[in-house]
């Protein structure tokens, strides 16, 4: 038998009303789907913390150590502003200005990463907290980590682009593919908002 | 479009499989991200493991068939519990029913492939390794402290025994990456599907057109998404614990065995579903193509599997009740736990609605399918049992348990993998299964499920505990412990009549022909087995049933829904 040639639209039976929709795109579905199941996951470690505030047995505890970290905060927050530019001059067409608007999300969130790292350094080095040191510890650089862990996975995808616009490769009919990677930038940085008020205010 | 599929259709034609030396042959299999091929080696793969933890639970029944039977030390029998339960859940029953919907989803969809195939290639591979690796640790496990091989921690391994000081050496760590890394792999194979599902259907097949497999492929891939990160989180945390130093649940730095406990079964309840809602799907199609009849109620059967799937995230606690929670948390654990009971009520219903007054063919898909009902039906009465939490305390860790779960878990999904594997082996291979061969395999294992696990009920409300290796005689369990483990031998039997069926067909099976149960959904109307790129031309449906339209253009569905 050739494989499906009868139900095909050219047979005879085609007489019903066949309902057509739009579907969506794949990679739009697909990341959508994966922020779910991050956000499920983010939850777990995040109800983690929110289980151990205060239960610890030993120092040194959140207000001893922890300030707001606001500068990188206002990055992080700033970076997704930076990158819905870029996505709407990629869509108009004009490179040159995507590519800027891109370079300025790569730099927000590479001073993000160096915030961190200067925390976490002071926070070894002069505090004394480690993971194994209590269970603000273990909790505080596991959530926070991962969120890092993300954006430094984000910050990779984002420099990949940099490149490919820089070598001439980059013009609209990426513009989607591009916005997929956009979605999970804005995902990363809401997901620092409830790190934040995790950690920094309702931990404190 | 079309150029690159005649060009596909023309390569596929030049791979004439049977030309290829078996090295080649091997290596296509390897390197495919053809969703048919990955469905079938998850499911031989899944069969594979199927196997070998059986056999594991057959020396338990060997071990426990008569009192202070002294075959095996208490050690090996926690270390075979341990690796029967966590292969049976994460290398058997998910890897046979993800490879299921691997495989039917784009075709009853009218699809050539799945939205990501290299990610399903991914997930499939990350399964496998993940898989070899629970086994490794027979091998590899005792690490440096020459402790323990196998882990031994029990499927849901509370902690704080999962804990370094308590369990030494490796073989905790390899339960925990086994399961981690299947995990994963099941995620993106559930974030394929449900992209599939939305962003792949033929013309004309809007989502109340779907067939019914493929709407609960979506729920089951959305409760996948939800229920498998926090397992991911828990391993990740207990990794952590083990070789970082971390406290998540080690109790003497503050960190709670409870915690544990919720991240488990937050995961580990809604997975009894994920499962299930795959067994039911198979139902769903199998009930009306052997009745003759439309599926009753397709909308409400629908609703029920998304109300099903809902209720589900919000009932894990009924794991705990003898950890000593609140009242209030009993009395709402104890209360939603009812609520499941009422879309798997408007299920069977619906099953038996179907059934009714339809032409029922007793061939073998249907025969499994039959005893999937009235079995799924005990296992949902004795659930409602155990949800009384004063109910719970007296039996919660008895055989009773066991005997509950089990009936779901063979009783409902077992049977309904088999009469799954009787209805579209045809369609994979192009050869039928036999039908003597498949009523030996259905009797004789219904026969053993029955006198296992309706027996170990009884133990269970006598008192019998799990998870112990032996018993003492004259405390009225030896007879029912004798019978259970006879009963195996039947389980046993049925399954060789099984293999022994595979083979035969595979060899000289009668052929199958494009559609042999004259059925009704899209994966029929192509040849069996499909072809590489599925259909050659995109089917455009009009209704639920396509074919149905196909072969009775003088009273097609369309003009009915």
């Amino acid at each position: 038998m050739s494989a499906g040639a009868a139900i095909s639209g050219a047979s005879a039976y085609s007489a019903g009303p066949v309902e057509t929709t739009t579907l969506p795109s794949r990679g739009r579905v697909g990341i959508l789907v994966l922020i779910l199941t991050e956000s499920v996951f983010f939850s777990i470690f995040v109800a983690a913390y929110v289980f151990y505030i205060g239960k610890n047995l030993s120092g040194p505890l959140p207000k001893d150590v922890l300030a707001p970290p606001i500068v990188n905060t206002i990055c992080l927050l700033s970076s997704s502003i930076t990158i819905v530019l870029a996505m709407r001059a990629l869509q108009a067409g004009s490179i040159r200005a995507f590519g800027i608007w891109w370079l300025a999300t790569l730099a927000l969130g590479i001073e993000f990463m160096i915030g961190t790292a200067m925390e976490w350094r002071r926070l070894i080095y002069i505090d004394h907290l480690t993971i194994r040191t209590n269970l603000f510890g273990t909790t505080y650089y596991t959530l926070v980590g991962l969120h890092a862990l993300h954006v430094t996975i984000g910050l990779i995808l984002i420099l990949l682009v940099m490149i490919f616009t820089m070598m001439g490769y980059m013009n609209r009919r990426h513009a989607e593919r591009t916005d997929v990677l956009s979605w999970y930038w804005h995902f990363v940085d809401a997901v620092w908002v409830v790190v934040f008020i995790t950690v920094y205010v309702v931990g404190r | 479009m079309a150029g690159s599929i005649e060009h596909r259709i023309a390569l596929s034609a030049e791979s004439d499989h049977a030309s290829l030396p078996i090295l080649g042959r091997a290596h296509e299999w390897v390197v495919t991200v053809d969703h048919k091929r990955l469905g079938l080696m998850y499911i031989g793969g899944g069969l594979v493991f199927f196997l070998i933890a059986g056999l594991q639970a057959a020396t338990m029944r060997l071990q426990l068939a008569i009192p202070n039977a002294g075959i095996i030390a208490p050690q090996v029998f926690n270390r075979l519990l341990t690796v029967h339960g966590t292969a049976m859940v994460f290398l058997v029953g998910m890897p046979i029913l993800t490879g299921f919907l691997n495989y039917l989803v784009p075709l009853m969809i009218g699809a050539r492939d799945l939205a990501f195939p290299r990610l399903n290639a991914f997930g499939f591979w990350l399964w496998l390794f993940g898989s070899l690796l629970l086994y490794f640790s027979y091998i590899g496990g005792d690490g440096l402290y020459g402790a323990g091989s196998a882990p031994d921690v029990g499927w849901f391994a509370y902690a704080p025994l999962t804990e370094r000081a308590f369990s030494r050496g490796n073989s905790t760590d390899y339960w925990i990456l086994s399961i981690l890394l299947t995990s994963v792999g099941s995620t993106a194979t559930a974030i394929n599907l449900l992209t599939s599902i939305f962003c792949m259907r033929c013309e004309g097949m809007t989502l109340r057109k779907m067939p019914v497999l493929v709407w609960l492929a979506a729920v089951v891939s959305f409760l996948m998404c939800v229920v498998l990160p926090p397992l991911s989180a828990a391993q990740a945390m207990l990794l952590l614990d083990r070789f970082l130093g971390a406290h998540f649940f080690d109790t003497q730095a503050g960190g709670s065995a409870i915690l544990w406990q919720h991240f488990f079964w937050i995961f580990g309840h809604p997975e009894v579903y994920v499962l299930v809602l795959p067994a039911f799907a198979f139902a769903n199609e199998i009930i009306p193509v052997f009745s003759r009849k439309v599926i009753f109620g397709y909308s409400v059967m629908v609703a029920a599997s998304c109300a099903l799937a809902f209720i589900s995230l919000g009932v894990w606690a009924h794991h705990m009740f003898s950890v000593g929670m609140a009242p209030a948390g009993n009395a709402f654990f104890a209360a939603s736990t009812m609520l499941v009971s009422i879309p798997t009520g408007i299920k069977i219903f619906n099953w038996i609605g179907t059934m009714w007054g339809g032409k029922i063919r007793f061939r073998i898909p249907m025969m499994f399918s039959v005893g999937f009902l009235a079995q799924f039906l005990i296992a949902g009465l004795t659930g409602i049992m155990l949800a009384v939490a004063p109910f719970d305390w007296q039996l919660t860790d008895t055989y009773f348990v066991v005997a509950h779960f089990h009936y779901v878990l063979i009783g409902a999904i077992v049977f309904m993998i088999f009469a799954a594997i009787y209805y579209w082996f045809p369609k994979a291979t192009g050869k039928m299964l036999g039908e003597r061969l498949g009523k030996w395999h259905f009797w004789l294992f219904l026969i053993g499920f029955h006198m296992t696990f309706d027996t170990l009920h009884f133990a269970g409300l006598r008192g019998m505990p799990r998870r112990i290796y032996t018993y003492q005689p004259g405390r009225g369990l030896d007879t029912i412990n004798l019978i259970a483990s006879i009963g195996v031998i039947f389980q046993a039997a049925g399954i060789l009549m099984f293999l022994i069926n595979v083979i035969r067909s595979l060899r000289s099976g009668k052929p199958a022909g494009d559609d042999p149960w004259d059925a009704w959904t899209l994966e029929w109307s192509t040849s069996s087995p499909p072809p590489e790129y599925n259909f050659a031309e995109l089917p455009v449906v009009r209704s639920r049933r396509p074919l149905w339209d196909l072969k009775h253009p003088e009273d097609p569905d369309w003009k009915y829904e």
